[in-house]
């Protein structure tokens, strides 16, 4: 009656419809189905939705899910990168790559002021390069095209505070988010209604787990960026968090020498802000194997989510995503 | 801890969960141990990482309640606000998985917005955890927990007795605590009942067996969540699928897009578009993983008909043999979530499956107490009530009973000027007519109009009695009919003696005479004619609705503004001079107000003009809207 996940794994190659029907758990086939339930909404209600697309592993599958939800048709919605210009490079690469053979309309914005006053995480601080290249940033984007609905590919389990966040999160004319003002969310009946200026984070992935996300890319053969594959690749040891040298903007402490020791990401954001982990996961069934055995916590490696407590909950309300 | 963050190798795979999903609630107050509770049930199934784990220790010390130890309450307490308080403010979800089965846990409050928090909770979950001190036995809360879990549709309950530890393991006291709560569940209806005697501070019959209740063979807390069944009930019924989206890529392909709410559909089953009565049949059943044979609730699949009927969002695709009510009046149960108590007679919106219609509150039958369980009188429903109401909604909803389907039979109540979500509601019965399946008839509006080569119009004047309307009603039909036009006129006073004779002039009978009123003329735009109304019809709100029942370009709200003065001075019934003597204590213009339209079609300022040069204005706005041999779709969206 059930399928094993090691039944699940094995399962790569035959036909493609078979597959994917066959290889989801009921769970994961539940979770599915619950996503593009979520995104078929958005395009019924919203005026002008756009889907944020930040490269890591959610963003692929809610990508993976998109072209499922309004298969045969092209999902009615671009993709937004907010570009912080601190990104891996093979994450950049990969965007590029993904976004052309979708054949999808990739919107990029980096914030002009955030570049022209030279704001970057080693000499500004996370603190600030988070503020003005990612909250401002994005919030330049979603006026600047008059968004009114917004995915992102944030889930529930990833921190304390966003176990509360609502799948449709109201946001006021100035993005801001008020844990008091969110609306009950009832059954899958979204309270789509918004007034002119407001909008919309939709968050479709919002009850799967990290654990989810990976069995689903197995399951489903999504591409991600090869970050996620454990690899040599060159790092530095700062404050308990291995540091890969991406490019040669990185400054180096006075005595400190990149290594190479073999990595791989968990998650992915901007490469000074963005620990690695020390790994032997080449795979996506090693990383799914390492995953289930893991006793550490996705977020871990940020940086940012350690700069105070409760900091995520202060960055939502000024209008992070 | 090492200070790299090292993952360890593989450890042997464990085998993903072998049941699906199971979504539960937990109800109880901080003091029950709620909070411990989940905290512990992540801990014991592996949800809980090293990294939490050290920030918990560290917040326990800081925090904690609990002396030294490890206070699981933290890890789920989420945001700052409520942490410096110590309560939850709202419904948290969390995630653990066993190797059998995977779990959403709605972590609701047990605060004062309990029901409300409760009733999202619930909304989504198939079982609730009761929780129940050991020490205090059945309380008040706990009636009023079982009751909000009943009303909201959950069959299954977990008796959680907790902090046994505290009575020292004593078998008797659970029993009377389970035989206390038995004789109060018997009238809620559970399908099952499952009491357990725990510790969530110490783990006793969490995930195993505690030796220190010796005297209990019954299951453990996750052992029973791993093995209870919830009924998949929704594959059993009938057909319905709510079309969310319609999926139109290109000329040659034209899919209805939506989740099945019930049933289970084949390629080749026979269809009914529940509102318009039209059927057809399913030629495939598409998904980008290849196109299937079956789809079954909770699948969100795209389907292609044979024919080209009209299907858009909103409408659900049925079985022709088991058709879902189709009702413009229906009893529902509402749970109230609004600081604004529900106001009878409020146009709200409704949401119910992917529809969005203007509803309101015809009724309130009865508010259910929650303590007792009892059906008492009201006249409101006050933030966190639940009561039985009738509601008229501006179109005919496509619904089942929620106690036979969750899906289709759940609605909420938005408010229009704020947006908030103000109430969930189940849907209870059909009221009126019920069973009525619209049938599609072929010649319709635009053909029966277009016999009289004109288009169906409605022309709505509004205004203070005396101001005029009538007079110019009649002038105007006068002209129109002079033109060759096919028109009839709707008169409130005429109304008043016939169809409307058992209405008073409260507010509740001005809205239902302005509801009949409008339900007439849209009669009369079927025949295909023009038909001029004549009503004070004094309040926005009521009009508003009326405007919905039209499409755009049908109806034309005349504004017929003459001063109050003037309509006094000439009183042509002579009301006003009664009215004044507080003969009549109902009359708009003396006792009761009159709100204006805000963006009427057309005012006529009849301090200006005579009505012999209104009515050539309103001739002179409309005749263009008249005219026309034949009406087209396009000419239709262009009005």
């Amino acid at each position: 009656m059930y399928r094993s996940d090691a039944a699940a794994l094995s399962i790569l190659e035959p036909a493609r419809a078979e597959a994917a029907h066959a290889g989801l758990t009921p769970h994961l086939a539940r979770l599915e189905a619950e996503a593009i339930h979520i995104m078929r909404e958005v395009a019924a209600e919203f005026r002008n939705p756009v889907m944020l697309y930040s490269i890591g592993k959610d963003s692929s599958v809610m990508l993976h899910i998109a072209r499922k939800a309004f298969f045969p048709g092209k999902p009615p919605f671009p993709l937004l990168h907010v570009d912080t210009t601190w990104k891996f490079r093979e994450m950049i690469a990969f965007r590029d790559q993904t976004a052309r053979e979708l054949g999808w309309e990739l919107i990029v914005h980096i914030n002009p002021e955030g570049k022209a006053r030279g704001i970057d995480p080693f000499r500004s601080g996370s603190s600030l390069h988070t503020q003005v290249m990612k909250t401002e940033s994005l919030k330049q984007a979603l006026d600047k095209y008059g968004f009114d609905a917004a995915f992102g590919g944030a889930r529930r389990d990833e921190e304390k505070s966003r176990a509360k966040e609502r799948i449709f999160s109201h946001r006021n004319a100035q993005h801001g988010w008020e844990p008091r003002s969110q609306r009950p969310e009832l059954w899958n009946l979204f309270n789509t209604r918004i007034n002119p200026g407001e909008s919309m984070r939709v968050f479709p992935l919002s009850n799967w787990t990290e654990r989810d996300v990976w069995h689903y890319i197995l399951a489903e053969k999504i591409p991600v960026v090869p970050l996620y594959f454990a690899k040599e690749r060159p790092v530095v040891e700062r404050d308990g968090a291995l540091i890969m040298v991406d490019d040669e903007r990185m400054p180096l402490n006075p005595g400190e020498k990149p290594q190479m020791r073999k990595v791989r990401f968990r998650t992915l954001g901007c490469y000074p802000l963005t620990g690695a982990v020390e790994s032997d996961a080449e795979t996506l069934e090693a990383i799914v194997d390492e995953l289930m055995a893991s006793r550490a916590s996705e977020r871990q490696g940020r940086v940012i989510d350690r700069d105070d407590k409760a900091s995520m909950e202060r960055k939502k309300r000024e209008g992070y995503f | 801890m090492n200070a790299v963050a090292t993952l360890a190798r593989p450890a042997p795979l464990p085998a993903a969960p072998a049941r699906g999903l199971l979504r539960f609630l937990t109800c109880g107050s901080v003091d029950d141990g709620k909070s411990t509770l989940i905290g512990r049930l992540l801990h014991e199934t592996g949800a809980i990482f090293e990294d939490q784990f050290a920030a918990l220790e560290k917040d326990s010390r800081r925090h904690g309640t609990t002396g030294g130890d490890i206070d699981f309450a933290l890890l789920v307490d989420g945001l700052e606000a409520e942490r410096e308080q110590g309560i939850t403010i709202d419904v948290a979800y969390r995630y653990f998985s066993t190797p059998r089965r995977s779990f959403i846990v709605a972590d609701t409050p047990g605060h004062e917005q309990y029901t409300r928090n409760m009733a999202t909770g619930a909304s989504n979950a198939e079982l609730a955890i009761i929780l129940i001190d050991a020490r205090k036995g059945v309380l008040t809360q706990t009636k009023r927990h079982s009751v909000i879990a009943a009303l909201t549709g959950i069959r299954h309950v977990i008796l959680a007795v907790n902090k046994i530890d505290l009575v020292g393991f004593d078998e008797k006291r659970f029993d009377a605590i389970v035989a206390d709560y038995a004789a109060f569940a018997g009238k809620l209806g559970f399908a099952s009942i499952v009491p357990i005697p725990v510790s969530a501070r110490f783990g006793d019959n969490i995930a195993a067996p505690s030796a220190n209740t010796s005297w209990y063979n019954g299951p453990t807390l996750v052992g029973h969540l791993e093995e209870v069944e919830v009924e998949a009930a929704r594959t059993d019924g009938p057909l319905r699928f709510p079309v969310q989206w319609v999926n139109r890529p290109n000329l040659d392909f034209r899919g209805f897009s939506g989740t099945l709410a019930g049933g289970v559909v084949r390629v080749g089953d026979e269809v009914v578009a529940s509102s318009s009565g039209k059927t057809s049949r399913v030629t495939r059943i598409v998904t980008f993983d290849g196109d299937r044979e079956t789809a079954r609730a909770g699948d969100a699949v795209t389907l292609v008909l044979a024919d080209e009927i009209d299907a858009p969002r909103g409408e659900v695709l049925a079985d022709p043999k088991a058709r879902p009510a189709v009702a413009s009046r229906l009893a529902a149960r509402l749970v109230w979530m609004s600081e604004d108590t529900l106001a009878p007679g409020r146009s709200y919106l409704m949401r119910l499956g992917t529809r969005t219609v203007p509803a309101t509150v015809r009724t309130i039958r009865s508010a259910i107490d929650v303590e007792t369980f009892d059906a008492r009188e009201a006249g409101s429903l006050a933030l966190n009530g639940i009561g039985v109401v009738e509601i008229d909604t501006v179109a005919p909803v496509v619904f089942d009973p929620y106690d036979e389907n969750r899906a289709t039979g759940a609605f909420i109540l938005i408010d229009r000027f704020t947006n908030a979500t103000v109430a969930a509601g189940m849907a209870v019965e059909a009221l009126g007519a019920t069973n009525v399946h619209r049938h599609g008839f072929d010649v319709d509006r635009a053909a029966r109009a277009g016999l009289k080569h004109q288009r169906s119009l409605a022309v709505w004047f509004t205004g203070l009695p005396g101001s005029g309307k009538s007079t110019i009603a009649n002038l105007v039909e006068r002209k129109l009919h002079a033109l060759g036009r096919h028109t009839t006129v709707l008169d409130g006073d005429d109304l008043r003696q016939g169809l409307n004779a058992d209405l008073g002039f409260d507010l509740a009978s001005r809205a239902e005479n302005v509801r009949r009123a409008g339900e007439v003329a849209r009669l009369m735009l079927d025949a295909g004619l023009v038909v001029l109304c004549a009503f004070v019809s004094p309040v926005r709100a009521d009009r508003e609705r009326l405007r919905e029942r039209f499409a755009p370009g049908e109806f034309v709200e005349v504004f017929v503004d003459t001063p109050a003065e003037v309509c006094a001075a000439r009183d042509p019934k002579g009301l006003y001079a009664k009215a004044q003597d507080g003969k009549i204590a109902t009359f708009t213009g003396v006792g009761q107000g009159y709100e204006p339209p805000l963006s009427p079609d057309l005012v006529l300022d009849a301090a200006a003009a005579d009505a012999e040069a209104l009515a050539e204005r309103v001739v002179a706005f409309i005749e263009p809207r008249i005219s026309g041999a034949s009406l087209t779709a396009e000419d239709s969206a262009a009005l």
